[in-house]
């Protein structure tokens, strides 16, 4: 992987640009987000079920283990996953904003992005119901045997839904190339983790089912890199892995939730585990880069977005007879309207 | 053309579409080892090995949701649910991820899979062993659905699935397993969605599917005895739905009954109630009679059981009583 040329000194770049990559990327995502709620306050999203991920950027040290043909499942707080896989941050907008050049045709929203190409197999507005899919993702993938893994990204949430340990149970027994990772961001919804699990100790959970369990500090995404590497070492070679990206969620549940429900010393302290504000601290003290590159590397991502954002407000919505299509293979007969069902049967 | 069983007219349509197609996988409880509960899959693992047919824990959800995401890379999975009692189960998975995918994914993503199921009663397996839940799949757009009345559509259907582009639930029957008839491999009865008339008649229209097509041939043939003509069709296939052959044939008669083994309120039999009456008003002489299972859960004692459901019987008197209303039992 490599950094934009302009971001740091030759030396540093030549010693490692992965973390400044990193950072990058995180940066991007932060941008991303605002202009997500930038695009709910005026009026240019799709509904207000926007769930926005920052302060979970330090998943980027997992998504920066995966390699290009892998595949991967998200929870509705999928943006940033997704972004860090190589998304078009234009076409997730449109989609967001429900117009017909988003990932999904406008059929989706933020909730439900996918595209095959870069291996998102959904985002899910269902607390867990993607976790099984990358089970079955690996049972193709062990078959066919081209290396590749399958990766269930999810919350706190989905520590407490069953279907995510007949997940785990499968993929342990059949030794399957599988990677469940749990962006813990304290919150499920309004309820604190410690208010809906019994034990937080999530990564013993894994264990017990004879996964590789790590719990990682993701305000520090380089720890979490480290982990996830060999994580997905493991997968690779049929041992699959859980890791857990412990980060706060920063804003509400979702753009209508004020967040009552804690208070404001407990959101600073939160926001005290930034991963961008570490990873930047730790990439000047590394002499990997300066702040004026760093500075530079924000203003570029935050350009990036704007025009991201300007780009999906003008593209248009799709035309009316788009909600028939895709409900089955285009080959064959689409639903009938049902205006056109009447007429049939008033005209008979 | 041979004579064989429903039973093995399944096995033999996965053990002959999984020879031709590598990535058909079978994954379910006791799928392999076993031989499937009903002995549906018997064979199969020594022929094809345990890495396409996988005998899975006891974990419903997760069996569903690893054969939507094998379906969404590249491998064609059969996910075997082994009672459609167990739904209650899986709808997460298969009516809120496998039917939805193609849609919400903008059509970038399918799910080609099949979930072979079984329903119906017949055994005293009582009411969590015998229900006959169609009509909660039918009600979720994005599934396919088809549930095989005789041995050869028992292969042919089931062979169809297995290329469908998009997720099949095939409800079988337990009480049609051991059901005898003859099967040739090369000619199904008729194509994937499409309903057959499997006996012709003037007088009026039996609408049916499933293990029911069989009572209603019976009721047809009782009917026939006292001068009645009954038309008896079988849909086959509940989606797609094929409205065109039971309307040709009301709009001939003008009299229909609809017969389902599942409980009537909201039920596929009200479904197919209401469009025949819509697209065959004008011709209607009678109202149309629902004979559909009665809205109670399935009692376990054999003679409340098969009470619970309709028979030749109820549907031969009913279809006398549409045509003359001379039910001596019915009498007011």
């Amino acid at each position: 992987m490599t950094g934009p040329e302009t971001a740091a000194a030759p030396d540093a770049v030549a010693r490692n640009t992965a973390p400044l990559e990193r950072y990058r990327i995180m940066r991007r995502i932060r941008s991303f987000e605002e202009r997500v709620g930038e695009m709910f306050l005026r009026g240019e999203s799709a509904g207000s079920m926007l769930h926005l991920s920052i302060g979970e950027e330090g998943v980027v040290g997992v998504t920066d283990a995966m390699q290009e043909g892998d595949s991967f499942t998200t929870h509705h707080r999928g943006h940033g996953v997704f972004l860090a896989r190589g998304a078009d941050p234009a076409r997730m907008l449109a989609e967001i904003g429900g117009r017909e050049s988003g990932y999904c045709r406008g059929k989706g929203g933020s909730m439900h992005i996918a595209d095959r190409a870069l291996g998102h197999l959904g985002a899910n507005a269902i607390v867990g119901g993607g976790i099984p899919h990358v089970v079955g993702a690996g049972l193709s993938y062990r078959n066919q045997g081209a290396g590749q893994v399958s990766v269930a990204f999810f919350g706190d949430g989905a520590m407490q839904q069953g279907i995510l340990y007949e997940a785990m149970n499968m993929a342990a027994l059949w030794r399957l190339p599988v990677v469940f990772c749990c962006i813990n961001n304290q919150y499920g919804m309004g309820t604190r983790i410690d208010r809906a699990s019994a034990s937080v100790d999530f990564a013993a959970r894994a264990a017990a089912f004879g996964l590789a369990g790590i719990s990682t500090d993701g305000a520090d995404v380089e720890v979490v890199h480290a982990a996830a590497q060999d994580i997905f070492a493991g997968a690779r070679a049929g041992r699959p892995g859980f890791i857990e990206v412990s980060a706060y969620r920063f804003h509400g549940h979702a753009r209508m939730d004020k967040s009552p429900y804690r208070t404001p010393e407990e959101e600073a302290e939160g926001r005290r585990r930034d991963p961008i504000a570490n990873a930047r601290a730790r990439l000047m003290a590394e002499g990997l880069a300066d702040e004026a590159a760093l500075d530079r590397l924000d203003a570029e991502a935050t350009a990036e977005m704007d025009r991201a954002l300007e780009s999906a407000v003008q593209a248009t919505m799709p035309p009316l007879h788009a909600m028939f299509e895709d409900v089955y293979d285009p080959e064959t007969p689409a639903p009938e309207p049902l205006r056109r069902r009447l007429a049939r049967i008033l005209n008979a | 053309m041979t004579e064989t069983t429903y039973r093995e007219a399944l096995r033999s349509a996965l053990e002959d579409a999984m020879a031709s197609d590598p990535t058909i996988l079978l994954i379910g409880e006791e799928v392999g080892v076993y031989g499937g509960a009903y002995g549906v899959t018997k064979g199969l693992l020594d022929r094809f090995g345990p890495e396409r047919v996988i005998d899975a824990p006891i974990s419903e959800p997760a069996i569903v949701g690893a054969a939507v995401g094998a379906a969404m890379t590249g491998s064609r999975p059969v996910a075997e649910l082994m009672y459609v009692d167990f739904a209650g189960l899986v709808m997460d998975q298969l009516g809120n991820q496998a039917a939805k995918s193609r849609y919400m994914f903008g059509g970038q993503i399918a799910v080609p899979m099949v979930l072979r199921t079984q329903g119906g009663t017949g055994r005293s397996a009582a009411a969590q062993h015998s229900q006959s839940l169609e009509g909660w799949f039918l009600h979720t757009p994005g599934l396919r659905l088809a549930m095989p009345a005789t041995v050869n559509d028992a292969y042919h259907l089931l062979r169809a699935a297995l290329v469908q582009p998009d997720p099949v639930v095939f409800i079988e029957h337990k009480g049609l397993y051991t059901l005898k008839g003859p099967l040739d491999r090369d000619r199904p009865d008729a194509d994937w969605g499409r309903a057959l008339v499997r006996r012709p008649g003037r007088d009026l229209t039996i609408v049916t599917y499933s293990r029911m097509l069989h009572e209603s041939l019976a009721a047809a043939e009782a009917l026939a005895a006292q001068g009645i003509e009954a038309e008896v069709i079988d849909l086959r296939c509940l989606n797609p739905l094929d409205e065109a052959v039971p309307v040709a044939s009301l709009r001939r008669t003008g009299r229909a009954m609809v017969v389902s083994e599942g409980v009537m309120t909201g039920g596929v039999a009200a479904e197919l109630s209401a469009r025949l009456q819509e697209l065959c008003f004008d011709q209607l002489e009678e109202p149309i009679l629902r004979i559909a299972g009665e809205d109670i859960p399935i009692p376990v004692s054999p003679d409340l059981e098969r009470a619970a459901i309709p028979s030749a019987g109820l549907i031969a008197e009913a279809g006398l009583h549409l045509m003359r209303r001379e039910v001596a039992a019915w009498a007011r």
